[in-house]
C-alpha cells in the first residue's frame, strides 16, 4: 500500500465555545480525529454534544474557535470550498431524517442522482449494496413509516454512507433502541472501519455502546462549560479521580 | 487507539482511474488504474459495462493491480463488470481493495426472498363488494358521529368549546372576504352573460329574476361550500391527520378521550353554523354584482328591488339556507373522517387533503341533485 501518509487529521476542533446569549454551553473545546478511528463525544444531557456535532460539520458558526474539516477551514473557506467538504462526510441525524415519501432505496438514490454521473442501474446498484453492508437487502422497497426504529438507523447509516464519504458522523445512533438491537449498530460501525477505513465521530451517552466501539472519547459536563475528560474510555472508567466522570462511567447519580 | 494497517481506502491525491484493454493469450484483459471513487465511477460506469458484455463466450480478465483506491461505488462497479460475463476474473487487487471487494459481494447478496404468489383476477363481485363496504364505512361513520352526539351531555368536559369557536372563526369570518369576492365575481358574471340574450328579447328586468333565483337556490350553497371544502375541508383533514400519523390520535383513545367527540364534533358543529352565514353573504355579494350590471345597463335600482321581492318566494331563500347547512356538516365530516383514516408518513396527510377536497365537492353536487329532485316532489 503505497499510500502517502496521512498528516492531516481528519477533524480538528480548536478553541471551539458556544454561546446562547449570557449563557456559554461551553468553551475551550479542542479535539482531534485521526484517520480510521472511533472518536465519541459523550456527556449527560443538554452538555453540548449534539450543538458541537453540528458545529463540527458547518451548519452552526461557533461563537469562537475554529472547525478544520478533513483539511478544510470550515468558517473561514469559501462557501464553495465548504459545500464540496461536506459533500465528502456522511452524517445521520438523530431522528434518522429518511425522506418519509421515499423508498429506503430512493433515499440512498437521491444524493447518488444529484451529485454522480451514475446512470439509473448504476444507482440503483449501489444503492442495493449500501443497504446490504448495513443489514437491510431486504427492506429496500419500504417506506421509513414502515420500519422499525433500529432499521431506521441503518438505514440513515447507509443514506449517509451513500458518497462513500471517508468520514461519519452520528448523533445518537443508538438512542430509543434495546441493548441487542444497539449492540448490532455498534457492530455495523466497527464492521465498516474494518472494512471501509472509515473514520467515525459519535455523539452518544450509551456506556455500553461507548465502551464497546470508542478509540478515544471526548467527555462534555454543562456545569463545567466544556470537557472535563478526554482519552480512552476504559482508561476514564478505571482510573479517572474526577468524580463526575466516574460517576458517569459508574452509572452513580450525581 | 485505531488499527494501524492498512491505510484509508481512498488516498486522497491520487488522480481518478482510466480504462484500457488489452489481451492476454486467448483472454481479454481490461485493466483499471488510478482512484475508482464514487465519481470515478459515475463517470465509467456506463462505458465499463459495455466494454465487459462486449464479446461474450470470451475469458475476460479484469485487472485491478493499478487501482489504487476503491470504495463501495467502485466496487459494486467492479463486481457489476464481473457479472456481465461467466467466468470473469478479478485480478491484482491489493489487500484493502479486496476487503472493500468482499464486504461489497457480501452486501449485494440477495436476501432469499418468499415467491410473490400470483394474484388472482378479482371478479367483478368483489369489486362492487369493495365499493359497498367502503360506502357502508362511511355510512357507519356517519353512525358513529351520530351516536358521539347522543353521547355528548356524558362527555361535555370532552367537547371544548374554544376549539369550536377557533374553528368557527378559521372556516366563518377568516372566509368572508373570499366569499363576498366569489359572490360578487359570479353576479357580475351572470348578470353580463345573461344579459346580452335576454335583451334581444325585451326581457332585460327578468335577469335580476334569474340571477336571483338561481343563486338563492342553487349558487349560493353550492359555491360556499365549494369554499368551505377547499378552505376548511383540507385543513380538517390536515390536521386531524397529522395527529393521526404522530400517534396523538392513539394518545387520546389512551387517555380515554373519544377522538369523534373532542376532535371531529367542534369541527362538524363549527362547520353547520357559520355554512348558513356564509351562504347568506354569498347570495347577498352575487346581487350587489347583479345590481352593477343592471344598473349599468339602464334600469333603475327601484325595479330591480321590485322585481326581486315580487318573485321570489321564502322558500327559495329558505330550501338553499336548509341545504348550506346540510352542506357545511358534510364537507366538515369527509375532511375529518379523511383525516382520521390517513395512512403513515408525510405524503398520507397531503392524501388526506386531497381526498377531503375531492370529496366533500363531489358529495355536495351528489346532493344538491338529491335535493333537487326532493324539492320538487314536495313542490317547493
Amino acid at each position: 500500500m503505497n499510500a502517502p501518509p496521512l498528516t492531516v487529521a481528519a477533524l480538528r476542533g480548536t478553541g471551539l465555545a458556544q454561546r446562547f446569549g449570557s449563557r456559554t454551553l461551553y468553551h475551550d473545546v479542542t479535539f482531534e480525529v485521526a484517520h480510521r478511528e472511533v472518536f465519541v463525544i459523550l456527556g449527560g444531557s443538554g452538555c453540548g454534544k449534539s450543538t458541537l456535532l453540528r458545529q463540527c460539520i458547518g451548519l452552526l458558526p461557533p461563537t469562537a474557535g475554529e472547525v478544520d474539516l478533513l483539511g478544510c477551514d470550515m468558517y473561514a473557506a469559501a462557501p464553495a470550498a465548504r459545500e464540496a467538504v461536506q459533500r465528502r462526510i456522511g452524517v445521520m441525524f438523530q431522528s434518522g431524517a429518511l425522506f418519509g415519501s421515499m423508498t429506503l432505496l430512493e433515499n440512498i438514490m437521491l444524493p447518488l442522482e444529484v451529485h454522480t454521473d451514475l446512470p439509473l442501474p448504476g444507482r440503483r446498484r449501489v444503492a442495493r449494496l449500501k443497504l446490504g453492508l448495513v443489514g437491510l437487502a431486504d427492506a429496500a422497497s419500504l417506506l421509513p413509516a414502515e420500519i422499525s426504529g433500529g432499521m431506521a438507523k441503518r438505514a440513515a447509516i447507509a443514506r449517509a454512507l451513500a458518497l462513500d464519504p471517508p468520514l461519519l458522523l452520528l448523533d445518537e445512533p443508538s438512542a430509543g433502541l434495546d441493548p441487542v438491537t444497539s449492540a448490532g449498530i455498534d457492530q455495523l460501525i466497527l464492521e465498516l472501519r474494518r472494512d471501509l477505513g472509515l473514520t467515525f465521530v459519535v455523539v452518544t451517552h450509551e456506556l455500553a455502546s461507548i465502551l464497546a466501539i470508542a478509540d478515544r472519547c471526548l467527555m462534555l459536563d454543562r456545569d463545567a462549560e466544556g470537557v472535563i475528560a478526554a482519552g480512552d474510555p476504559r482508561t476514564l472508567r478505571d482510573t479517572s479521580e474526577d468524580p463526575k466522570v466516574r460517576g458517569f462511567f459508574r452509572r452513580e447519580a450525581a | 487507539m485505531p488499527p494501524a494497517a492498512p491505510g484509508p481506502a481512498m488516498p486522497a491525491t491520487v488522480p481518478a482511474s482510466m480504462l484500457a484493454s488489452g489481451q492476454r493469450g486467448e483472454a481479454r484483459v481490461l485493466s483499471l488504474r488510478g482512484r475508482l471513487d464514487v465519481a470515478a465511477a459515475g463517470r465509467l460506469w456506463t462505458r465499463a459495462l459495455q466494454a465487459a458484455a462486449a464479446q461474450p463466450g470470451r475469458k475476460l480478465v479484469i485487472d485491478i493491480a493499478g487501482l489504487e483506491g476503491c470504495d463501495t461505488a467502485g466496487a459494486a462497479m467492479l463486481l457489476a463488470m464481473a457479472e456481465a460475463q461467466q467466468g470473469t476474473v478479478l485480478e491484482g487487487a491489493r489487500p484493502q481493495i479486496a476487503a472493500v471487494l468482499a464486504r461489497a459481494r457480501e452486501a449485494l447478496v440477495e436476501p432469499p426472498r418468499p415467491a410473490p404468489e400470483p394474484a388472482p383476477p378479482v371478479p367483478w363481485r368483489v369489486v362492487i363488494g369493495n365499493g359497498l363496504a367502503v360506502a357502508g364505512d362511511g355510512f357507519a361513520w356517519l353512525g358513529e358521529a351520530l351516536v358521539a352526539v347522543l353521547r355528548l351531555p356524558a362527555r361535555s368536559r370532552q367537547f371544548r368549546i374554544g376549539d369550536l369557536l377557533h374553528t368557527a372563526d378559521q372556516a366563518g369570518v377568516r372566509a368572508v372576504p373570499l366569499v363576498l369576492l366569489l359572490g360578487v365575481l359570479i353576479g357580475l358574471i351572470l348578470a353580463f352573460q345573461s344579459l346580452v340574450p335576454m335583451r334581444r328579447f325585451g326581457a332585460d328586468l327578468y335577469v335580476a329574476n334569474l340571477v336571483a333565483i338561481s343563486l338563492l337556490r342553487e349558487l349560493g350553497p353550492l359555491l360556499a361550500a365549494v369554499v368551505l371544502a377547499g378552505r376548511s375541508g383540507s385543513a380538517f383533514a390536515a390536521e386531524i391527520g397529522t395527529m393521526k400519523v404522530n400517534q396523538e390520535v392513539d394518545a387520546l383513545i389512551t387517555m380515554g378521550i373519544d377522538p369523534m367527540t373532542m376532535l371531529v364534533l367542534p369541527r362538524m358543529a363549527a362547520a353547520l353554523l357559520v355554512m348558513p352565514a356564509l351562504t347568506v353573504l354569498m347570495e347577498v355579494a352575487g346581487l350587489a354584482g347583479m345590481s352593477v350590471v343592471l344598473v349599468g345597463a339602464g334600469i333603475p335600482l327601484v325595479a330591480i328591488g321590485n322585481q326581486i321581492i315580487y318573485w321570489l318566494r321564502p322558500h327559495d331563500f329558505f330550501g338553499g339556507l336548509a341545504k348550506s347547512v346540510v352542506f357545511g356538516a358534510v364537507v366538515a365530516a369527509i375532511g375529518c373522517r379523511a383525516g382520521l383514516s390517513a395512512g403513515n408518513g408525510p405524503r398520507a396527510v397531503g392524501q388526506a387533503a386531497t381526498e377531503a377536497v375531492v370529496g366533500g365537492i363531489v358529495a355536495t353536487i351528489l346532493l344538491d341533485g338529491v335535493f333537487a329532485v326532493l324539492f320538487f316532489r314536495l313542490g317547493l
